[in-house]
């Protein structure tokens, strides 16, 4: 068995990573993919409770965060698709036509 | 602890022999009569012209998105089917409503032409 | 597990205007292309036939679906006031839509599936069913704010959608903590298991998950200093969904910060409050600060929307009944006066321009009387100024906050209250003491039936819950009596 606070503690690098590549990266590809990570990292972490605490609530929420998260990423990209045909751009800073 | 992966270590080992083996095998046994068109990097196919790197149909990313919706849906379907006997007339009924409006979705992407190629 | 008719009896509402939303994309898929001019109207009757199987809701708690939504006055006040919201932005949505020729089935009814999400944000019960709430409203709205597929709206769209996403994942994460410290994510689980166990309020997992919840929801209700692009996704998207979001999103996000943290954060007040104090004053005061450095209405009115959600905040923070009822009348005072004042916007832009920079506004006090007077009396109930349900809403949250011996934050709400005024203010006097310029901006309104009837319905309520708010104040405070 692995250790319940090595999960834990790989799911909270994981979940930072996200949180820092959202910061950081201009990318929108990128910045949907970090999001993405960070989801996963929240998967990581219900797995490993629910494994700990033997119950089964955890491992219901994956499903639901799995298909939300495809559902956010359909959005995600069509709102990417139409972004770029409106302005050819897809980094965060080129995009800043409202500003004040 | 870990001990319960040895398995997995196993499986590894198993798995990366069988695929060197493969390529030294063909490596020493097979004939080589090398010539231009061989030594390119495509060897089988047409050659691709002008250049992979062009950008995607935007209708691509359109499919990509519907199916993309569509197929994670499914990650209901498997855990009702394991139950489907305890969950009985009801959960019959509740996937069926769930599968109805997924199939109200897609009848409007079909009649909004969504699905037509050109 | 199985689920009695009990249960669906608390799904009715959601239900029926779920089938109002298929039935809308069904009238599209059959007819295509057709006239369709009466799908809003379709929305609406669904709203309304909703309304009728809610009052039954209005009663003790009662919780169905395994513990995952509740049906009791609190989440019935709340649909109510959802319901004001959906059918005000169904009726402004219709002549500016086919203005601009945007006028497409799938608008009705992701406004409609918004609704749901919003309601059943309201009356869930379960963290689970709040995080499936909160998504269903939020990707609804993603795709709402990117509608006009230009520049603007696609990167309204985009902002809204990554800071969305980001802070679901904030919301997640604090979810998994929570699990893991408490054993469930039910939220009378989460007070029970508070409640019997002293030290877990020390845990830091526990405290880490409440933190994360805090910042989920921080970010949704667009407080300082997670409001980062809630101005330019407001700027950019259509007015009506500027208007929905702006209201809808936040009445459904405050019902279910009520329902998290006045119940299962209840024990842990101490703990959270000092957080919200500090964000409840930094939200009033950079939202004021910086509405009163905009030239341009639409936006000014986005940074106001974040300095409401401040004052709001200061209820969340007072955390008694008294203060959470203020909040529900706020709410529905807030949905009138900011889709009224929506409303007016709408109708000095004409097709491709919004014409919403405060010069365009000059003289047309007189040359629409009309929208002079409903445009000022929005924005006095903005400012707060009797007898306008505005005021009564800060009153109620400013006094509750005084009975808890928050007189600091309260003293600090007042004086931002003072300040809003200058600049709610200047777009009446633009209206009537600036002479309108040798070529005139607004030629015309763009008014049709449906938009003077949702302009008239939501200066009705303003003035009426001002005039007389005694019976929906008692409303609120049995809301909350059931929910505490």
């Amino acid at each position: 068995m692995i250790p319940f606070e090595y999960s834990m503690g790989l799911s909270a690098v994981l979940f930072g990573l996200g949180v820092v590549g959202v910061l950081v990266r201009r990318n929108v590809i990128v910045l949907l993919m970090c999001v993405e990570l960070m989801l996963n990292a929240v998967n990581l972490a219900f797995v490993t409770v629910a494994d700990h605490l033997n119950s089964v609530e955890g491992l219901l929420y994956v499903f639901f965060v799995m298909t939300v998260a495809a559902a956010e990423a359909a959005v995600g990209l069509a709102i990417v698709v139409c972004l770029y045909r409106a302005r050819r751009a897809v980094h965060a800073d080129e995009i800043s036509l409202l500003k004040g | 602890m870990l001990q319960n992966y040895v398995p997995i270590l196993i499986l590894f080992l198993l798995a990366a022999g069988f695929g060197l083996g493969m390529v030294l095998m063909s490596a020493m046994l097979g004939p080589r009569r090398p010539d231009s068109e061989k030594l390119s990097t495509y060897e089988c196919g047409m050659t691709v012209d002008p250049g992979a790197r062009r950008p995607f149909d935007v209708k691509y990313y359109l499919v990509a998105m519907v199916f993309l919706v569509f197929d994670v849906e499914v990650v209901f379907l498997y855990p009702w089917a394991v139950k489907f006997k305890a969950l009985g007339l009801f959960g019959f009924v509740e996937m069926l409503v769930f599968l109805f409006i997924l199939l109200v979705g897609y009848a409007y992407i079909w009649r909004k032409g969504v699905l037509e190629w050109e | 597990m199985t689920f009695s008719m009990a249960d669906m009896r608390l799904l009715t509402p959601h239900l029926v205007i779920t089938a109002a939303a298929l039935l809308v994309l069904l009238a599209e898929a059959v007819s295509p292309g057709r006239r369709k001019g009466y799908l809003p109207y379709l929305g609406i009757a669904g709203i309304v036939v909703a309304a009728f199987t809610t009052p039954g809701l209005f009663g003790p708690a009662r919780s169905g679906f395994s513990g995952m939504l509740a049906g009791d006055a609190f989440a019935a006040f709340v649909y109510f006031i959802l319901y004001a919201v959906g059918a005000l932005t169904l009726l402004v949505s219709d002549a500016y839509l086919r203005d601009e020729g945007r006028d497409h089935a799938e608008y009705y009814a992701l406004v409609l599936l918004a609704l749901v999400g919003m309601m059943l944000m309201a009356g869930a019960t379960h963290l689970m069913s709040v995080f499936l709430a909160l998504e269903t409203m939020s990707i609804a709205i993603y795709a709402l704010a990117g509608f006009f597929r230009d520049e603007r709206s696609a990167e309204a769209s985009f902002k809204y959608f990554i800071l969305g996403a980001f802070s679901s994942g904030f919301l997640l994460y604090g979810i998994a903590l929570l699990y893991g410290a408490c054993g469930t994510t039910e939220i009378q689980g989460i007070l029970d298991a508070f409640a019997s166990n002293r030290a877990l309020a020390g845990s830091p997992m526990a405290l880490a998950g409440v933190g994360l919840v805090t910042v989920g929801f921080a970010f949704k209700v667009a407080a300082v200093p997670f409001h980062m692009w809630t101005p330019d996704a407001y700027q950019g998207a259509p007015t009506s969904v500027t208007a929905f979001m702006a209201t809808g999103v936040k009445a459904a996000a405050f019902a279910a910060v009520l329902r998290v943290f006045f119940v299962a954060f209840q024990t842990l007040h101490v703990d959270w409050s000092g957080v919200l104090w500090v964000l409840a004053l930094l939200t009033m005061t950079l939202g004021n600060l910086t509405a009163i450095a905009q030239t341009d209405v639409k936006r000014m009115l986005a940074y106001s929307s974040i300095a409401h959600a401040g004052y709001i905040l200061v209820g969340v923070v007072a955390g008694t009944p008294e203060a959470g009822a203020g909040i529900l009348y706020y709410l529905l005072a807030y949905a009138f006066m900011n889709i009224g004042a929506f409303a007016c916007l709408i109708m000095v832009g004409r097709k491709g321009h919004e014409n919403t920079e405060l010069d365009a506004f000059a003289g047309l006090g007189f040359k629409f009387p009309a929208l002079g007077l409903a445009m000022s009396l929005f924005m006095f109930s903005m400012a707060g100024i009797p007898p306008t349900a505005g005021f009564i809403g800060k009153f109620l949250i400013f006094k509750a906050a005084v009975h808890q011996g928050y007189y600091w934050l309260t003293i600090f709400g007042v004086l931002n209250s003072a300040a809003s005024v200058y600049y709610y203010l200047r777009v009446i006097v633009t209206m009537y003491f600036k002479p309108e310029p040798d070529t005139p901006v607004v030629e015309g309104l763009r008014a049709g039936p449906s938009m003077a009837l949702a302009t008239i319905l939501a200066g009705l309520g303003v003035l009426y819950f001002g005039i007389v708010p005694g019976g929906l104040v008692d409303l609120a405070e049995q809301a909350l009596r059931y929910l505490v």
